[in-house]
Parts: C-alpha cells; sequence; structure tokens
C-alpha cells in the first residue's frame, strides 16, 4: 500500500509461531501454508507438560522428562505457574494449601519461588516452558523462531497479561499478540466458513474456566462477551481426589501422607489416571502403592459426578451472565465450541449441551484447539491469513479510585479492544505538584473489592492556585487487553510525565535484567544448537571417510583424487572447533563432494564381491 | 486536529483516513460521526453502523500493521480506539445523545431537578422507606415496590417515545430547543433507571 512499505516476498517474512501457555500442558503450533499445525516435541509428543525442574546438575529440564522428576524430586520441581502469573502473596495463600509451590520471598510486587537452590519469579518458570517451545518450533521449522502469538485466559486481568508478555520476552520471543484462549478456539474451528451466527466458547481447562459469546459475520469474530474464573480447572476435580485418597490413606494406614511431596505426586497422578479414565468408563479403581503398601479404591462414574457437580455448577454461572451481558439467550446461540481437557468429563458436556440447548462441537482435540487457533492468529499478524479479523474484549472493568474509596469506572468490561478513555484531573491544593492516580480492575464498587493496577504519579506539574491545573490522562487498553497511559498538561500543552508503580507483577528494569540474565543462553542458544548438529554430521562423515581411508579403493584413487579428499577433511576439521555451524556445513558438503569419486568406487567393488559371491 | 500534509509524503492530506497520494494511515480524527461517514444525526440505522464498524476494523485493526512503520502501527491502535469507542457510543441511543449534547455544548452530568417528574419527587419519599423496610426484612412491601417496578418501566417507555420524536425532530431542524428538550428527558430517563436498579437491587437481595 503505502510507499513505505518494501514487500520482501516471502524471503524476508519472519515466521510468527501461535502458543497455547497451558496450566497443565503447553503447545507450539504454526501456519502450514493453509491450515494450522501442532509442532511436537523432541519426543514427538505433541503436548509439552508445563512442568519445569532443576536437575542435580543445576540444569534445567521442561515437559515430560521434569514430569518424571516431579515424582521422583518434587523439591526440585514446579507445575502449573499459570496459576501464579500476575499475582502477589496474598492472592495465593489458598493455592499453596493445595500446591507444592515454595514461596522464597515476596518482594514490593512480585512473587518469588525456589526450585531447588534457585529462586525464580513465576514469568522466569514461564519462560523455561516458552524456550523449549521455541526450540521445538525451530527444530521443526529448520529456522529461528522470534516471534509469537501467545494464548492466555479470556479471564487473566492486566497483572496476568503482563506477566505472560514478560514470560515471553524472558524467553527471547517478541509477542506480536495476546489473544484469548476461547476466541482463539473459534478462530481455529473456522466456523465462520459455514455459516454467519453466535457462537459459544466453554474453555474448561487445568486450572482456568472461560466462557465467551462471539458473532460471526463476514470473516470478522466479534466477541460480544466474555467471563470466567481464573481459578477454576481440572486441578480443582483432581484436589477433591486427591483430599479423600489422603483421608482414606489416614484411616486406613494411619499414617497422614500429605506433607510428603513425593507420596502426593504419586497418588495425584494415580487419581488423575482416575479421572481420564472415568470420562469412557462406568467404574475404576484408584491404585496407589507407596512404600510397599497398597491403596485401592472402586469409583463408580456416579459417585465422580455426584462429587464434581459443584465444581461444575461453578461453571455455569459465568455462562449465564455472560450471555445476559450479551443480550442474548440460549436460543439465540447457534453453536457451541468445547475446549479444554475438562471438557472430556461426560458430565460437564452434559451440562453444557443443557444450558445452552445446542449440541456441541467436539470434532477438534480440545487439548489442541486453542494452540491451532494462535496459529491461525499468527498467521492474521503476518498476513499469511487475510480474510478473517478478530475483535475482542476486555473481561474487566477499568476504573480509578476517587473519594472514600469508591471506585468510578471509566471502560466497562465487554468493550472491545483497542478501548480508550480520557479523564482529566486537577490539583486539591495551592501549589501541589503531583497527582496520583490508583487505577483498579473489577466489578466492584469498593476500591478493596476491586484489584489493584497500578498507581500512576503525575509529576512535575506547574505550581498554581487549587483546581486551575489540568492534566488529560488517556486509558487505552491495547489489543493485548493491556493498559497503556498517557497524559498531557492542558494549560502547557505539553506531554506530562507519570511515574508508573504496577501493584503487582515485575517493573521494565526487573524483566530486563531477566533477559539479560537469559540472554546468552537464549540468544546463543539456536546456534549452538545449529552447531552441535552439524558437528553430530561432521562426525558421522569423518568416521565414515576414515574408515573409507583403510580401504582397497581408496589406494585406487587417482593421487589427485586423493588430495582433493585429505585437503577437505583438514579442512572441516579446522572449521569443526569454530562457532559457525554454516561453515561447517559448508565443508560437510565440500568433503561429501570430494569423497563421491570413492564411493562411486567402494560401492563397485561389494557390488563385484556381491555378484562373485552368487551363484548364477 | 487542523487539516495538515500526510506525515509520509508530505501531500496535503485533507482530513482523510489514509492519504489519498501515498496511502499511509493518517494520524485519526477524533470526531466519531466523521470517523464513521455519518451526518451528526440522533437517529441512526443500527445495521448500517455495524456494516461501517466491519468495514472499517478491516481497515485500521493493528493486526493488518503488524509489519508496517512504528508511526503507522502507533496511529492503527490510535484509529482503531476511536473506532471502537465511536462504535460503543453510537449504537446506543442514549450515549449517542448525550455525545451529541457535549459537542454542541451543553454542560453534561449535573442532575437537574427540575427536569425530574413532580409526581415521582412526591413517590420516592415513600419508596425510600418501603425499601429500608424490605432491607431490614419485612417482605410485606414486595408486591408494593414490584407495583413501583412496573410503573417506572412504563413511565420509562413514555420518556423513550418522546425522545424518538424529539430526535426525530432535531435530525430536521438542527434547533437548539430540542436539544434542551432533548437533554430534560435524558435526565428524567436517568432518574427513573437508578430507580429501577435501587428496586430491582432490594427484590433480589
Amino acid at each position: 500500500m503505502g510507499t513505505f512499505q518494501i514487500d520482501f516476498g516471502n524471503a524476508g517474512k519472519q515466521r510468527v509461531v501461535g502458543i497455547d501457555l497451558g496450566t497443565t500442558n503447553s503447545l507450539v503450533a504454526y501456519m502450514d501454508v493453509t491450515a494450522p499445525k501442532v509442532i511436537p516435541g523432541e519426543d514427538g509428543e505433541p503436548l509439552v507438560p508445563s512442568v519445569v525442574s532443576l536437575t542435580g546438575d543445576g540444569e534445567i529440564i521442561v515437559g515430560n522428562p521434569a514430569l518424571q522428576a516431579l515424582i521422583t524430586h518434587p523439591d526440585r520441581t514446579i507445575y502449573s505457574v499459570k496459576r501464579l502469573m500476575g499475582r502477589g502473596i496474598d492472592d495465593v495463600a489458598e493455592e499453596l494449601k493445595l500446591f507444592p509451590f515454595r514461596v522464597a520471598g515476596s518482594g514490593e510486587s512480585v512473587l518469588k519461588l525456589s526450585l531447588g537452590e534457585k529462586i525464580f519469579s513465576p514469568p522466569e518458570i514461564s519462560a523455561f516452558i516458552l524456550r523449549q517451545l521455541k526450540r521445538n518450533a525451530e527444530a521443526a521449522l529448520g529456522e529461528e523462531v522470534r516471534q509469537a502469538v501467545i494464548t492466555v485466559p479470556a479471564y487473566f486481568n492486566d497483572a496476568q497479561r503482563q506477566a505472560t508478555k514478560d514470560a515471553g520476552r524472558i524467553a527471547g520471543l517478541e509477542v506480536l499478540r495476546l489473544v484469548n484462549e476461547p476466541t482463539a478456539a473459534a478462530l481455529a474451528y473456522g466456523l465462520d466458513k459455514r455459516r454467519d451466527g453466535v457462537v459459544a466458547v466453554y474453555d474448561f481447562g487445568g486450572g482456568t474456566f472461560d466462557i465467551s459469546i462471539l458473532r460471526l459475520q463476514e470473516g470478522i469474530f466479534e466477541v460480544l462477551a466474555t467471563g470466567g474464573d481464573t481459578h477454576l480447572g481440572g486441578d480443582d476435580i483432581d484436589n477433591l481426589l486427591l483430599k479423600i485418597g489422603l483421608e482414606d490413606i489416614e484411616s486406613e494406614w494411619k499414617q497422614d501422607l500429605s506433607g510428603n511431596g513425593e507420596a502426593v505426586q504419586t497418588l495425584r497422578r494415580a487419581v488423575i489416571r482416575a479421572k481420564h479414565e472415568l470420562s469412557t468408563m462406568p467404574a475404576v479403581t484408584i491404585q496407589f502403592d507407596y512404600a510397599g503398601r497398597q491403596y485401592r479404591r472402586e469409583l463408580t462414574r456416579a459417585v465422580f459426578e455426584q462429587l464434581i457437580q459443584p465444581t461444575i455448577e461453578r461453571t455455569l454461572a459465568p455462562c449465564r451472565q455472560c450471555m445476559s451481558d450479551a443480550g442474548l439467550e440460549p436460543e439465540q446461540i447457534d453453536e457451541v465450541v468445547l475446549v479444554g481437557g475438562s471438557t472430556r468429563i461426560p458430565l460437564v458436556r452434559a451440562s453444557v449441551e443443557r444450558l445452552f440447548r445446542a449440541k456441541p462441537h467436539t470434532e477438534l482435540n480440545p487439548d489442541q484447539v486453542v494452540a491451532l487457533g494462535a496459529a491461525v492468529q499468527a498467521g492474521i499478524l503476518s498476513g499469511e491469513v487475510q480474510d478473517k479479523l478478530l475483535l475482542d474484549v476486555t473481561p474487566l472493568s477499568l476504573g480509578i479510585e476517587t473519594m472514600g474509596g469508591l471506585v468510578s469506572k471509566i471502560l466497562h468490561r465487554n468493550s472491545t479492544i483497542p478501548a480508550s478513555a480520557t479523564e482529566v484531573f486537577t490539583t486539591a491544593v495551592e501549589g501541589q505538584t503531583n497527582v496520583l492516580i490508583h487505577v483498579l480492575q473489577g466489578e466492584r464498587e469498593m476500591v478493596k473489592d476491586c484489584r489493584s493496577l497500578a498507581r500512576f504519579d503525575l509529576k512535575g506539574i506547574d505550581p498554581a492556585p487549587a483546581g486551575l491545573a489540568r492534566i488529560e490522562v488517556r486509558f487505552l487498553i491495547d489489543a493485548n487487553g493491556i493498559l497503556n497511559v498517557s497524559a498531557r498538561d492542558i494549560r502547557a500543552g505539553k506531554e506530562q510525565s507519570i511515574e508508573v508503580k504496577p501493584s503487582y507483577g515485575l517493573t521494565d528494569d526487573q524483566v530486563e535484567a531477566m533477559i539479560l540474565e537469559s540472554i546468552d543462553k537464549a540468544q546463543d542458544d539456536f546456534q549452538e544448537r545449529q552447531l552441535r548438529e552439524a558437528r553430530v554430521e561432521a562426525d558421522a562423515i569423518l568416521a565414515a571417510v576414515e574408515k573409507a581411508r583403510q580401504h582397497d579403493a581408496y589406494f585406487d584413487l587417482e593421487e589427485d583424487d586423493r588430495g582433493l579428499i585429505t585437503r577437505a577433511l583438514n579442512e572441516l576439521l579446522v572449521v569443526y572447533h569454530g562457532s559457525d555451524h554454516m561453515l561447517v556445513r559448508a565443508k560437510i558438503d565440500q568433503l561429501n563432494h570430494a569423497t563421491m569419486k570413492l564411493a562411486e568406487t567402494m560401492m563397485n567393488t561389494a557390488v563385484n564381491q556381491a555378484l562373485k559371491g552368487t551363484k548364477i | 486536529m487542523q487539516a495538515g500534509r500526510c506525515w509520509q509524503c508530505e501531500k496535503p492530506a485533507e482530513n482523510n483516513l489514509f492519504c489519498k497520494f501515498c496511502n499511509s494511515l493518517q494520524r485519526p480524527l477524533t470526531d466519531y460521526y466523521t470517523f464513521f461517514g455519518l451526518e451528526h444525526k440522533l437517529n441512526l440505522d443500527n445495521a448500517d453502523l455495524q456494516r461501517r464498524f466491519y468495514q472499517l476494523s478491516k481497515l485500521l485493526h493493528p493486526d493488518h500493521y503488524t509489519r508496517r512503520a512504528q508511526r503507522e502501527r502507533d496511529y492503527s491502535l490510535e484509529a482503531t480506539a476511536i473506532l471502537n469507542d465511536g462504535y460503543r457510543i453510537l449504537r446506543d441511543p442514549v450515549k449517542r445523545a448525550e455525545y451529541i449534547l457535549a459537542e454542541q455544548g451543553f454542560e453534561g452530568g449535573e442532575q437537574r431537578t427540575k427536569d425530574v417528574p413532580p409526581e415521582l419527587l412526591e413517590e420516592v419519599f415513600e419508596l425510600n422507606m418501603a425499601l429500608e423496610e424490605l432491607v431490614s426484612g419485612d417482605a410485606s412491601v414486595r408486591p408494593q415496590l414490584e407495583e413501583a417496578r412496573g410503573r417506572f418501566r412504563r413511565m420509562q417507555r413514555e420518556v423513550d417515545d418522546r425522545l424518538g420524536a424529539l430526535y426525530t425532530q432535531w435530525d430536521e431542524t438542527k434547533q437548539r430547543e430540542s436539544l434542551e428538550e432533548v437533554r430534560g428527558e435524558l435526565n428524567r430517563r436517568k432518574y427513573i433507571e437508578n430507580l429501577i436498579t435501587e428496586v430491582e437491587k432490594a427484590l433480589a437481595a
């Protein structure tokens, strides 16, 4: 379009991947020409468990190997860290009762966890998972990956979103967009191709619950309303079963295992297995073997359903609220989409079907659909996908503190983002040079019932009589759902400086420091791996050539050809210990080329010998 | 903002969203009606408004500017925020009217008792007593409150009917007196709405 824009063609285009950073599992996907595809990890599995472990050697391991470590070294392993993203120490008291997080302390605003002998913030732990996904994508795509779309629960607040973005930066990824998980799922389903209509996305994952209602029209996915609970998920069901198991064991064995990390993790695995099996079977046995003793418990689906009924009920209230916010009745919902592993539970499906009076879509794997949608959004941003556009909303109202501890709403929830609001502030006493603005998120009227986002200090106001200063403050929620604030002194007609103190989460400086800390690894990661792979290849050819040089065929070669081989061999050995993988590969090619004649001769000899030995 | 020159090619920008010479996105205008390409009218066709909203979203959304110059990215964010803010205001008949009132220099915000229907003022005292009784656990006032709610809703519909007529009147004549009346009805409407909210809150508790 514009003259400024230069079309680099495909070669210049950066790849953007889509990442589902889940509570239980994480995935990375990309747009493969026309359809999104999930990229499997090193072990070939598409799901990378969101588990991080620190080995005795001080090495970080992520995913399935870390899942093993969760049993053997629970004190050196962290899972479900998403529950702690963007939260303060006071928020997580409940979580700490049920999850073996080891809080290492809380600075002014950010929670820290200990992992073995090291200490990390939740975004740093998440960054380890992201870095693993980045590596998986780079290995599969054969190119460096630096840009990503990451999904977040629709109901995530500003601090939780910011923490996710920080995690991306620490992992060496430019987060081009945060996309809400249910909206991503709607994109993945491509329901717009079928017809225009209204879709409800019910997303019940490992740790969070989201509901979104969208209108699809002409390729536009307009979110009408969203709601949810950032602390409601399959984990809660596991905890119900875990509690029963621990109580049973205590009365049967006369032993309280709840303080024993290893035993609790083993039992947790056992109840999760039972939960999964109950989705297809009418009854299962929870099996737990520990320290030579056995615990067995029959669990029928009927008993299980009775147990989880209240948990599922907790998802239905936000659904009803969401319909009312969208101004719709259940009959007006055309399609329902199920997302998240917990929607495999038959009672969940039945409850959703009853509420929306529509048979839910389950065609796409509920564990993968969010990542696939993230890849579609990545395609929209990179220009590969052109016929779709997502218009999302902010899940929570934005307000500012006014007199008497009240919150005055300046942007209501379910406003399409980007959205902005402007407020004019003034001074209360003569000569006042700064004004403090307290920004909150939430639906309640009192400051104490809302979530504090940040305090903005408008500084350097020209001294004047009270009420004369006029500072216009613009609150802008961007397409990621993150708040940006700017201010202007109307009388002086100049930009007003603002100092931001986030209530929860890392300051920019802290994030920068973490990036610096990890930058050597993050940046060299790709290069190093390429080099390692090139060296493995070089090892193979060097060994083969070494062996071939003992062969008769080598001595049958022309002097010149032998010289070529020796030279190529030496040159490869020279670059082998350098740091340039491209150079290593070039020399491998050169050696391959130089030994072509030798290989041919050897092949002929082999064939001849084989023929000799064959009876005709 | 005043008509300036395109930031990119420096030819006259003439207040268009896109420069007609080089097609780069310009710093957006902030008047919602102009932004949507609409005349300043109190009556709007919501289906047409939605069509314009979708069309402009496709043109302006930040998703389509990730690979552009920083300046265009900023303008795209700015323009889309204005678009979304504008859509939120213009599709709501009450907010739309408040927007026009502010634009025409009417001071907004303050509750003026002279706009409140006199018959309502008499009733409010009685209503407050009933509300208090219900909150303190006396369920016998429930039917009285339900009846009041019904009455308020009827009054609100009457206000809406009068507003509809006034909207058309202003659209045709653009006379300040019509807006003056619109403001009165809007204040009445807000007052009644607050009463309904309070009654509903008490009934739901």
